[in-house]
């Protein structure tokens, strides 16, 4: 069932919950609402389910105005961040509670709920705890539960509240795959709120990133990560290396750091954007970045060692953090406490007085200087 | 004191911050045996003087087992009443914020705080004919005073605070979250209540009602200004020990007593242990 979202705003008090925010979400799709704590976004996914009610605006499910409809009759599937599962009932009574408090004449018969607990629980394939309590099962063991409670009603939108917040790494890895299995086999539309990025990465079709009640960016994993549209997406979406410039002759200078301006930028004062993995490393300056920097850290992680680096003799708010591959990492053999030059490839130019930022390439230029010498 | 401590330091540390086992468990068992036990089996020693025959006859009278019938009627009634009342009052001051409600919640230990005869004497002459309710009371024809419709009131309001505080903290913690997983399930108020909350306060709640129902067995101050005391009547049990005690009859006086106090102690016991099977099945120590 498809969702429409109009106009959608919510004020705690004196506190700006969400401002006017509208949002399509097509049939059967999955969506992540992404953003830090404070952003907003469970209280957009509560004011979905309408646990929460808005201020202005207007919800609709498909063709059906739900914006006055109570909780219990929007008929959605709502999954809590720590489960809420019900601590006295077996989780097959658990499982079974939306069948239970049907109205009389829509609700099955006895031995049509078992049949039906039955088959949610080998669904989440957890037949075997079915007379076990709650208190009894693992953190991943709650959430196939409380999911398998959610879909009971066959709801045709599942809400998620951080529904793999509490769960450690390797288990939130395969509920996570194994959710997505089970929206793309029902179809059902979901929305979940993660403040993980690689989470919302993985899993959605399209992510929405919130931040102060807005909505700054909606698109597909891939078009989020190529083009944040904003410094916070930015910032948000990752490892990205600020470095504050001011134009004099031709480079963005931070006191004794200077980088280059690719030709046609224009002469702007402002932030450049460059992601953990868009840098070459030498011993030496080069013609087109003098960026100084001390080795505070190296952590192998996977495929690639990541350095952990201070300024020497310019300012940066924050540690640099550089991705080299191992290989390159070996030819260099750096340690703890060594200066080293780094000098971007690639990187996003926000001049002080844009919102949109502008690509910036400087390879392309490279290939072309060492075809001259 | 600072070489000391850094001397410390360089050992590990096994001890906890409490005392240990031995002290702790010592000193609460000495003074358990002080206030609890040695009073208690100094009842039972004066009691077993009397011997076998005797013992029956004095608990046996008629006079007195009708006081357990008015007691027991009684306190059973102002328990049940508590039951309903101490649960809306505990969930009004949980669930709501309204002007005074910090006040109200101070109000709740009154009549553990107020001295019983104090609330005896007040409630007497609330509800006397020509008292404020008991004028309206009795117009509608109803006696409250110096009927045993009296006791049950003396009783309800000496235990209410039984009740309000066993549930209120149970009542604070309940998770939110599982009242609006019944709700997006699309159950009922009503429902959440009867199949999620209530479930979850039910233990609470009969260990205060019980709590509250032992109280008013013994209860004494309160009752006997409003009771009216009438023999066969009106007469509760502990009236029937002070009767026997300002007769010098001590050894009747304790043999009473000591069936009030297996009552209450077969009462707590039997809470208890269903309690703590109750409880094992939430918290999974099975």
């Amino acid at each position: 069932m498809s969702i429409l979202i109009e106009n959608i705003s919510k004020h705690f008090g004196q506190f700006q919950a969400l401002s006017p925010l509208s949002l399509d979400i097509n049939e059967g799709e999955m969506i992540g609402l992404l953003g830090p704590s404070g952003s907003g976004k469970t209280t957009l996914l509560r004011i979905i389910a309408g646990l929460e009610g808005a201020d202005t605006g207007r919800i609709q499910f498909g063709d059906r105005d739900v914006t006055n409809l109570h909780v219990r009759d929007r008929r959605v599937g709502f999954v809590f961040q720590n489960y809420a599962l019900f601590r006295h009932m077996t989780v097959a009574d658990n499982v079974a509670f939306g069948l239970e408090v049907l109205p009389r004449k829509e609700r099955p018969s006895p031995t049509e709920i078992k049949n039906r607990v039955m088959h949610l629980l080998e669904m989440v394939q957890l037949e075997h705890l079915a007379s076990r309590f709650p208190s009894q099962l693992s953190g991943g063991q709650k959430q196939r539960i409380a999911l398998a409670r959610a879909l009971a009603t066959q709801p045709e939108v599942l809400l998620l509240d951080e529904p793999f917040g509490a769960l450690d790494a390797k288990v939130r890895k395969e509920l996570r795959r194994w959710l997505r299995g089970l929206h793309d086999e029902l179809g059902f539309t979901s929305v979940f709120v993660t403040h993980d990025q690689e989470e919302a990465l993985e899993l959605s079709d399209r992510v929405v990133v919130m931040s102060n009640g807005h909505i700054e960016q909606i698109d597909q994993p891939g078009a989020l990560y190529a083009s944040p549209n904003s410094r916070f997406v930015f910032d948000f979406l990752g490892n990205a290396n600020v470095f504050e410039g001011k134009v004099e002759n031709g480079k963005w200078q931070n006191q004794q750091a200077s980088i280059a301006l690719p030709n046609g930028t224009e002469q702007k004062d402002g932030q450049l954007y460059i992601r953990s993995h868009e840098f070459f490393v030498s011993t030496e300056p080069t013609a087109q970045a003098n960026l100084p920097l001390r080795v505070i850290a190296i952590n192998p992680i996977g495929a690639e060692v990541r350095l952990e680096l201070t300024p020497i003799d310019w300012q940066s708010n924050d540690v640099w953090e550089i991705d080299l591959p191992h290989k390159a990492f070996d030819k260099n053999c750096f340690e703890k406490g060594q200066t080293l030059y780094v000098t971007p490839k690639a990187g996003y130019f926000f001049a002080h007085d844009a919102q949109q930022p502008v690509l910036l390439n400087w390879e392309t230029e490279k290939t072309k200087l060492t075809e001259k010498s | 004191m600072a070489t000391h401590l850094s001397a410390a330091d360089t050992r590990p540390r096994h001890k906890r911050v409490l005392p240990g086992l031995s002290l702790s468990l010592g000193t609460s068992l000495l003074f358990i045996s002080l206030i609890l036990l040695l009073p208690m089996s100094g009842l039972v020693m004066q009691s077993v003087d009397m011997g076998w025959d005797r013992y029956w006859q004095v608990i046996s009278d008629e006079r007195v087992v009708a006081s357990y019938k008015v007691t027991l009627w009684a306190a059973l009634l102002a328990s049940i009443f508590n039951g309903f009342f101490g649960l809306l009052l505990a969930w009004v001051l949980v669930r709501y914020e309204f002007p005074g409600r910090r006040i109200l919640d101070a109000l709740v230990d009154l009549p553990f705080a107020l001295p019983t005869a104090v609330a005896g004497i007040t409630l007497a002459t609330l509800y006397a004919q020509n008292g404020w309710y008991g004028e309206i009371l009795e117009s509608l024809g109803l006696k409250v005073a110096y009927t045993p419709w009296g006791i049950v009131l003396a009783m309800a309001f000496t235990s209410i605070p039984f009740v309000v505080r066993t549930v209120q903290p149970v009542l604070e913690e309940l998770s939110p979250e599982e009242e609006e997983a019944g709700m997006t399930l699309g159950a009922s108020d009503w429902s959440v209540f009867r199949r999620v909350i209530f479930p979850a306060l039910w233990p609470a709640l009969m260990t205060g009602v019980a709590l509250s129902f032992t109280r008013s067995l013994g209860e004494f101050g309160a009752v006997i200004f409003i009771a009216g005391n009438m023999p066969y009547v009106s007469e509760i049990t502990s009236l029937m020990i002070f009767v026997s005690l300002q007769e010098f009859d001590f050894p009747a006086a304790s043999a009473i007593a000591s069936v009030v106090l297996m009552a209450s102690l077969i009462l707590l016991f039997a809470i208890n242990i269903w309690q703590a099977r109750y409880l094992r099945r939430l918290h999974g120590r099975s």
